[in-house]
């Protein structure tokens, strides 16, 4: 097994829907995507924003994208105009979750970030 | 009435109001084009635009809008592009007014314009709660009557039939209210190839299509996580779509520009602002997300195919723009040596201030943030143990204006009343701004008429 962060194998991008944020996490092939799904549950994701995220998260997958979806309830501040925070519209949680460093598997292919 | 052109090119210029004009500029010079849509409306937009309007009956659109035509008009009716834009707001009369007043200052005649509006329901809310519409928050569950007082906007989204029907009467320029984002795009789709309201796939790919280009440059390169792969952010290129009558498209932008149109651009793209990717409701169709196929097919392009879609739902969504309180943020800097402790001193300094006035905040209301020290990534990245300067931001919300005031009196005194190395006030003092919240509902179809009108200049 080897040490990386999420950065070695997806790209990301996240944006606001009212108090929730949402952010899509892309692999950069079908290994990476099969890697996302199996280590990736709501529970770490949830784990990973603990300072952040206040409620639930809800996952969804786009295979044909070797895409997953996030959203992070109650994680804005209130979102939107109610907001005090800097990142009211979680424009920064994608590369937020990039950040996440995870055990792999020694072969599993890496794009170092670039 | 349908052209025999194939492919279609649409290209969109505008993200947001306040996105840069050069867009809309730089597309119509750096290559070739069909049709132009400039998108200006967020949620929260509406309710600035109706508050504009309430002060002066001739604002409350994207005046931005105004200022882009002055630069594009001549040459886009020259290569005879067409322009479809969401700059009505709540004031399409007006738009329409100051569309036409700069098409005389040109000197240009035989424009025609059309409006697109039927979206605003401001004045409509007592009717429709009369009619048995409960305008319930979708989110929440919660009843109207809590905000009925507070209510500052209130729009229904409208579709891209009527958009179509516009541009099948001829119009160069199409000025609109609160339609979906991806209605802009699809609108043109509808007019060239005569699809129909049953054609749901085609509709589908449309609207992805639609969502694709919405945000401008974010699909060709801004945003992107590999930001160094990007050349010239400078003169980014803007996306192009090359539409086909089977619903195929392509992502491309302008030989020349900046930027890059990959799978990673356009993936990253697909999955912002997203939901449930197998259920994307729109007026028009309800779009599933994981259809959709990607395939690079030449430096710059990439190919959009297989997307499905389904029939519509019986509603539109509504979106209720409310007054929900006041807040105000402050900034001051803080130098080293020392500048985390002696900035965490300096918000602790004015709680304690305001508390002696009798000045208090809920917790849940009140806000402290020490930029430099990981606030947008917080418990994830680390941070640094002794930052060699920090940003304080500081601010609260209440119901109580005065109040919100008051905190804000608080905040520049610190340069002189505080530990060393306090500056960076130059905002001065942070004065109390509305809160306005977002009521989304549902509405049924049937109260809704789109309404589409047609002028020449």
């Amino acid at each position: 097994m080897k040490k990386i962060r999420l950065w070695d194998i997806a790209y990301a991008r996240s944006g606001d829907k009212g108090d929730a944020s949402n952010v899509g996490i892309v692999a950069y092939d079908e290994r990476g995507y099969a890697f996302l799904r199996e280590v990736l549950t709501p529970e770490r994701v949830k784990a990973h924003f603990k300072e952040i995220c206040r409620g639930p998260v809800d996952r969804y997958e786009l295979p044909n994208l070797k895409a997953l979806n996030f959203i992070l309830h109650d994680s804005l501040g209130g979102g939107g105009s109610e907001s005090l925070k800097t990142d009211a519209q979680g424009k920064t949680h994608g590369l937020g979750l990039l950040y996440m460093e995870v055990e792999a598997p020694d072969d599993l292919p890496v794009y170092p970030r670039r | 009435m349908t052209d025999k052109r194939e492919p279609i090119l649409i290209a969109n210029g505008q993200g947001f109001w306040g996105d840069s004009i050069l867009g809309p500029v730089r597309l119509l010079r750096e290559g070739p084009l069909h049709y132009l849509t400039m998108d200006y409306l967020a949620e929260v937009t509406m309710s600035i635009m109706q508050k504009l309007k309430s002060r002066n009956p001739k604002a409350g659109y994207a005046t931005d809008f105004i200022k882009i035509l002055e630069r594009i008009l001549p040459e886009a009716m020259e290569k005879g592009v067409k322009i479809i834009s969401s700059a009505a707001g709540v004031n399409a009369e007006a738009c329409l007014e100051a569309t036409g007043e700069v098409i005389r200052q040109l000197g240009l005649s035989g424009v025609k314009v059309a409006t697109v509006t039927g979206d605003d329901i401001y004045h409509r809310i007592d009717e429709l709660l009369d009619a048995g519409e409960e305008l319930k928050n979708m989110d929440t569950g919660q009843p109207l009557a809590s905000i009925r007082d507070r209510i500052t906007a209130a729009n229904a989204y409208l579709g891209a039939f009527p958009i179509a029907e516009a541009l099948d009467q001829g119009a160069d320029i199409v000025i609109c209210g609160r339609v979906t984002d991806p209605a802009l795009v699809l609108g043109p789709m509808i007019h060239e190839f005569g699809w129909s309201p049953q054609d749901y796939h085609l509709l589908a790919a449309g609207t992805v299509a639609g969502h694709i280009v919405e945000c401008g440059a974010q699909c060709t390169g801004a945003n992107y996580t590999n930001w160094r792969e990007i050349d010239n952010f400078a003169l980014i290129g803007y996306p192009v779509l090359e539409v086909y009558r089977n619903g195929e498209f392509v992502v491309t932008k302008h030989e020349g520009t900046g930027g890059k149109v990959s799978v990673e651009t356009v993936a990253s793209q697909l999955v912002y602002e997203m939901g449930d990717p197998k259920n994307y409701i729109t007026p028009d169709t309800v779009v599933d997300f994981t259809t959709i196929q990607l395939r690079e097919e030449g430096r710059d392009r990439v190919r959009v195919s297989g997307i499905q879609g389904g029939p519509p739902t019986e509603f539109l969504k509504v979106s209720i723009s409310y007054l929900s309180g006041y807040k105000a943020v402050g900034q001051l800097t803080i130098a080293g040596p020392d500048a985390l402790e002696k900035a965490k001193l300096c918000a602790d300094i004015i709680w304690k201030r305001l508390e002696y006035d009798g000045v208090t905040f809920d917790d849940d209301h009140k806000l402290v943030e020490f930029l430099g020290t990981n606030v947008c990534h917080a418990g994830i990245a680390p941070a640094p143990d002794d930052p060699a300067e920090i940003v304080l931001r500081i601010g609260v919300k209440d119901a109580d204006r005065e109040k919100v005031n008051r905190f804000g009196m608080e905040i520049v005194p610190l340069v002189t009343s505080g530990p060393p190395g306090v500056t960076g006030f130059a905002g001065g003092r942070p004065k109390a701004t509305e809160i306005i919240s977002y009521w989304p509902a549902l509405l049924k179809k049937k109260y809704i008429w789109p309404v589409v009108q047609v002028q020449e200049f």
